[in-house]
């Protein structure tokens, strides 16, 4: 049984997600229905792209703690530049600063060893920074969000939110990139054990620089869909779902020490963050009761997942 | 000497750059004296509180996400119990805030032993815990501080028979820091305990070999972050007058005084005089770049980059001693 579970992670996972819809239609008979479906993988849809971040870097041991503010910035700087520039021109402008302190993440890790924790987080206090300047700067242009991206974040067709249309493709293409080609075999290669991955003739930098590149380059665009659900960029849009991006990561059972884990399990636990969220919500407790409860179970599924998942 | 300069060689130098700076501030602002010190002591206090706090987690091996969120709680109980109560009653609540303190990192540390889930992981789900409980203990700012504790901040230290010239230099914020630190830190660091604690940082498995009891030890070093965390906590409380719900920028800024100190990420080796002269010195670039009139906002950027680039020359420091 348990060596049954360890091999499909999946499975406790996706029985915990439908025990959570199972207990919120027990307490509010009703509720989940088709228009709370598409609006709960509309919120997920975000939250998901963040932690594919989380999931990619953790695979090689890392985390990225600047995605918060690289998706930010990229919502902000796509909002104030939309209205002087045409939205292809604003959102390829707006990709730029993310994938540059990509760029300096990767720099930082791949060449000059610094741990990923504190090289994502000086980065990301850099980022506070440049777009708090930057913010000076663009206070006269105010801001629009191009109706794309409002049609992409919010919109539904045939009852299924419209932001579907981009991130089947890019979590096939995550999943199956991770699975099939060199480069996510590398990634987990380097995760597992990183002198071993570098004596059989990786370029362990070159890996990482990419690495972290692509990192900023989905946070970005998390916080072009985000700011389109949203309709609302400000300083700190997307900065409250860092955490909960490296919760959703966890708890879908990738390892925070590398090697071990993929995206499908984080797509499933940013759906479970998200449903939890209404649930607590729905239960009308007080800010702070929800809080500890939030913080609690993601302990708990953790705790249950180490139980599970370890070796020996 | 060389053993001398080998073994506190950081320090030393964190030392000299915080010399440097404080002439530098001279040199900007001719005013800047003992009162713009004193003023820097007070600012800079509940950030050496966090700082002291997560290195001693760092040291064990771990990392203490949570450290402004139980700053937060322990500031608002504080806040709450000294509310409408009298000037002598603020005598009970200071020790059971510091109790509080030292059994809320004691469950993070009981936690992280029992369900083996990454300290980073743990401390992050109890990020949200110690929030909640915040919010739950007072949902707004508010409560209040005695008097007698609020006057524990200001001003300086008289010593007889020292000139007030000196004494001047002495704010009361600074003694407290030193003491408040001291008391705790200095008997552990001596102590077996002290020992076994950065013996599991540096190498877990060879301590738990030699007989180091390493549950125990982690337990204890969150134990004593929790307790720094609620000194932390009850600063805030004494140098604001109330109680804030929602934890301040002590989680970044610990981490980032602590790479600086010189405690490396992953455990065993530092002290905790590093990264309260590292507060110090990030402290006073914020004030020179005030007295410059830069914007604040690029204060911000000047200290990630500072940030950035010290782990960096570590980084390749490290590489270069490693390779022959």
């Amino acid at each position: 049984m348990k060596s049954f579970l360890r091999d499909r992670p999946l499975i406790p996972l996706t029985i915990l997600l439908i025990a959570l819809i199972v207990a919120l239609e027990l307490l509010r008979p009703g509720i989940v229905n088709e228009r709370w479906i598409a609006n709960t993988i509309k919120f997920a849809i975000p939250l998901a792209m963040l932690a594919a971040c989380q999931t990619l870097t953790m695979l090689t041991g890392g985390i990225d703690l600047s995605v918060g503010i690289i998706a930010t910035i990229s919502a902000f700087v796509m909002a104030t530049q939309v209205t002087t520039h045409d939205p292809a021109v604003a959102i390829a402008i707006s990709l730029v600063p993310a994938m540059m302190i990509g760029l300096a993440n990767g720099i930082g890790v791949g060449l000059f060893g610094v741990h990923p924790l504190i090289m994502t987080l000086g980065m990301s206090l850099i980022g506070t920074g440049c777009l708090q300047v930057y913010q000076r700067t663009v206070i006269a242009t105010g801001s629009a969000i191009p109706d794309f991206l409002a049609w992409l974040g919010t919109g539904r067709s045939y009852g299924l939110p419209n932001s579907l249309v981009l991130f089947v493709p890019l979590a096939a293409l995550i999943i199956l990139g991770l699975r099939r080609t060199g480069f996510g075999r590398l990634l987990y290669a380097l995760g597992d054990n990183h002198h071993a991955a570098r004596l059989s003739g990786v370029l362990a930098w070159q890996v990482i620089i990419a690495l972290y590149v692509l990192s900023g380059f989905l946070a970005g665009i998390a916080g072009l869909v985000y700011v389109g659900l949203i309709k609302a960029p400000s300083l700190s849009l997307a900065v409250p779902l860092l955490l909960p991006s490296v919760a959703a990561a966890v708890i879908g059972g990738t390892s925070i020490f590398g090697g071990r884990g993929g995206y499908a399990g984080t797509i499933v636990g940013a759906l479970i963050l998200t449903v939890l969220t209404t649930l607590l919500t729905i239960l009308q407790m007080p800010e702070g009761f929800r809080r500890m409860l939030f913080g609690l179970i993601i302990l708990a599924v953790t705790a249950a997942y180490v139980r599970i998942t370890e070796e020996r | 000497m060389s053993r001398l300069l080998r073994r506190h060689g950081w320090v030393m130098a964190l030392f000299v750059l915080l010399g440097f700076l404080l002439v530098l501030t001279r040199v900007i602002q001719p005013d800047y004296g003992a009162a713009g010190f004193g003023s820097l002591a007070r600012a800079a206090l509940p950030f050496a509180f966090a700082a002291a706090a997560q290195t001693v987690v760092v040291i064990v091996g771990g990392v203490d996400l949570s450290i402004a969120s139980m700053m937060a709680l322990t500031s608002v109980t504080a806040a709450r119990l000294m509310d409408g109560a009298s000037e002598e009653f603020a005598i009970l609540v200071v020790p059971l805030v510091l109790l509080i303190g030292l059994v809320l990192g004691a469950i993070n540390g009981a936690l992280v032993v029992i369900t083996r889930v990454p300290d980073i992981v743990v401390t992050l789900a109890m990020l949200f815990v110690w929030e909640g409980a915040a919010l739950l203990v007072l949902n707004a700012p508010g409560g209040a501080a005695a008097e007698w504790l609020k006057a524990l901040l200001v001003g300086t230290v008289a010593i007889p028979f020292i000139p007030t010239m000196i004494t001047d230099w002495i704010p009361k914020a600074l003694v407290l820091l030193i003491v408040c630190l001291g008391v705790v830190w200095i008997p552990l660091q001596r102590s077996r305990l002290g020992l076994s604690v950065y013996a599991v940082g540096s190498d877990s498995l060879a301590a738990f070999r030699s007989g180091v009891d390493v549950n125990r030890t982690k337990i204890v070093a969150y134990a004593v972050a929790g307790l720094f965390a609620s000194m932390g906590g009850l600063v805030l409380t004494m140098s604001t007058g109330i109680g804030a719900p929602i934890p301040g920028p002590y989680l970044l800024a610990s981490v980032a005084a602590v790479v600086l100190g010189g405690v490396t990420l992953g455990g065993g080796v530092g002290g905790l005089v590093g990264p309260i002269i590292a507060v110090f010195i990030l402290r006073l670039v914020r004030t020179d770049l005030t007295f410059l009139a830069i914007d604040p906002n690029v204060t911000t950027i000047v200290e990630g980059t500072i940030m950035v680039i010290v782990v960096m020359l570590g980084g390749l420091v490290m590489m270069r001693s490693r390779s022959p």
